[in-house]
């Protein structure tokens, strides 16, 4: 047996459960359509506008140091995992790319990137 | 090969039947804790022919409302993402139970059953992949509602959990240079030694800082209050806000089985997982010298006691956290992520590599 045939199964299995629910709750629920009820939440006004056009910078600004954090740790999970082997050796690499990422979140705090209010 | 299969399915029904009823409890409990807490009696009207079972009953009665409520659409939402983002996050809530050790190995019959659903020798790598596959359920149902509330809510929402992705990552590090290892059952194992044989060699002994960062960033992870701020119950609009009935109820659920796999978790690397104190694979052997035998059996279901004794701590733990702290400001939210807790981190596994090294 594959080492991923039980994570196979056990995809299956909370798939199944996933889908019995939500099937279960659409078969027992009533359904009534309302022209009002269709309309988006919005504290019972009309909605002025749709979203999608434009949201803050910050967003973007965070979701682009995450993609340089992430990668960071993508290559820390391997390097823990042989650390004992590497030494010192290692040590010294790791610590040059661990400084290098932080200079950059520090780059990234004087530049304001950080700042939410 | 059918047998092995039949161990297996038994294996994944088993855990998910129990994170699920744990998750089904939690909801119990959050009002209940909540009310002990705060001095009142607390969710108690449900009843079955007089039997009240101190408000027991209210789980079954929101399961039976959450499935007879209507299943709403909004009439400009992308009906099919709509429909799949809530049933994407429960789905990868669950499935992160795959690869986490709840007991030891168990010899029945000649077969040696390893207590984890799937023993990968990467299920660190497995469990964050999948952790990280669940930010999408909740952008893409608050993107798919079409309403500007649920798309700010699904926004900060991910921002929230990608942000604190991070330091979760970077803070176990700590604990992996230790263990050698990304197998969660081979960490376990390591962490069944005692020093001077009174303290045991746990993840939160070894590496308390990491433990500390790893349960404040999951937390957060997990959108529990004091970072709330994604859903915020009464108070703030989130992404969940055109979702009602069992679609709801996934969102719902999704955050206690979040709660559920960040005790697993932190039981699993920090606390020893299934280890108990002085119990080898034959019985106790106390440092006084006393000794008692026990069966293999035993000894496995104990451990298997173990692990859930552990995580039942941490929930209420988290729960005491939820009624006891403030919510904390999104400049605040992301002051802590970005600017403590990251560099926290890092600090704590060059300083960790560092005296691995010195001490060989």
């Amino acid at each position: 047996m594959n080492d991923f045939t039980p994570v196979l199964l056990m995809f299956l299995f909370v798939a199944f459960l996933v889908l019995f629910m939500l099937g279960l709750s659409l078969l027992l629920g009533p359904k009534k359509k309302s022209a009002v009820k269709g309309e988006p939440f919005e504290t019972g006004m009309v909605p002025f506008e749709l979203p999608g056009d434009r949201f803050s910078i910050r967003f973007y600004v965070i979701a682009l140091l995450f993609i340089v954090f992430d990668v960071e740790l993508v290559f820390l999970f391997p390097w823990a995992a042989v650390f004992r082997q590497l030494g010192w050796f290692g040590f010294a690499e790791m610590l040059v790319f661990i400084v290098i990422l932080a200079l950059g979140l520090i780059y990234a705090w004087k530049k304001g990137a950080l700042e939410w209010e | 090969m059918a047998l092995d299969i039949l161990i297996v399915f038994l294996k994944a029904v088993f855990i998910v039947l129990t994170v699920l009823t744990f998750g089904a409890i939690l909801t119990w409990v959050e009002r209940k804790q909540s009310a002990v807490m705060q001095d009142r009696i607390g969710a108690n009207r449900a009843q079955i022919l007089g039997l009240r079972m101190i408000g027991l009953f209210h789980i079954l009665s929101d399961a039976i409302k959450m499935f007879t409520k209507e299943e709403f659409t909004p009439e400009r939402a992308d009906k099919f993402i709509h429909m799949l983002a809530p049933m994407l996050s429960l789905f990868f809530a669950l499935v992160t139970f795959t690869a986490i050790p709840f007991g030891n190995v168990l010899r029945l019959g000649g077969k040696e059953i390893n207590l984890q659903v799937a023993g990968l020798n990467a299920s660190v790598l497995f469990v964050f992949a999948i952790v990280s596959l669940g930010v999408y359920g909740v952008v893409l149902g608050g993107w798919a509602s079409e309403n500007n509330y649920s798309f700010l809510g699904g926004l900060r929402a991910s921002a929230q959990m990608i942000s604190y992705e991070v330091t979760i990552g970077v803070a176990i590090i700590g604990a992996l240079l230790i263990y050698n290892t990304l197998d969660l059952q081979e960490m376990v194992r390591y962490q069944g030694h005692m020093y001077l044989g009174w303290i045991p060699r746990w993840g939160i002994v070894l590496q308390p800082l990491g433990f500390l960062l790893f349960l404040v960033a999951g937390i957060a992870e997990t959108k529990r209050v004091p970072f709330d701020l994604p859903e915020g119950e009464s108070e703030i609009v989130g992404y969940w806000v055109e979702y009602s009935s069992m679609r709801w109820g996934m969102y719902m659920f999704t955050d206690f089985i979040e709660m559920v796999l960040l005790a697993a978790m932190t039981t699993t690397l920090f606390l020893g997982g299934w280890q108990i104190p002085w119990l080898a694979a034959d019985g106790f052997h106390f440092p006084w010298g006393m000794a008692i035998g026990l069966p293999h059996v035993v000894v496995a279901l104990l451990q298997v006691g173990a692990f859930f004794l552990k995580v039942v701590f941490l929930l209420w733990f988290q729960m005491l956290i939820r009624w006891t702290l403030p919510r904390v400001r999104y400049d605040q939210l992301m002051r802590i992520g970005w600017r403590y807790l990251l560099p926290l981190s890092l600090a704590n596994v060059v300083v960790t590599a560092a005296v691995l090294l010195l001490i060989g």
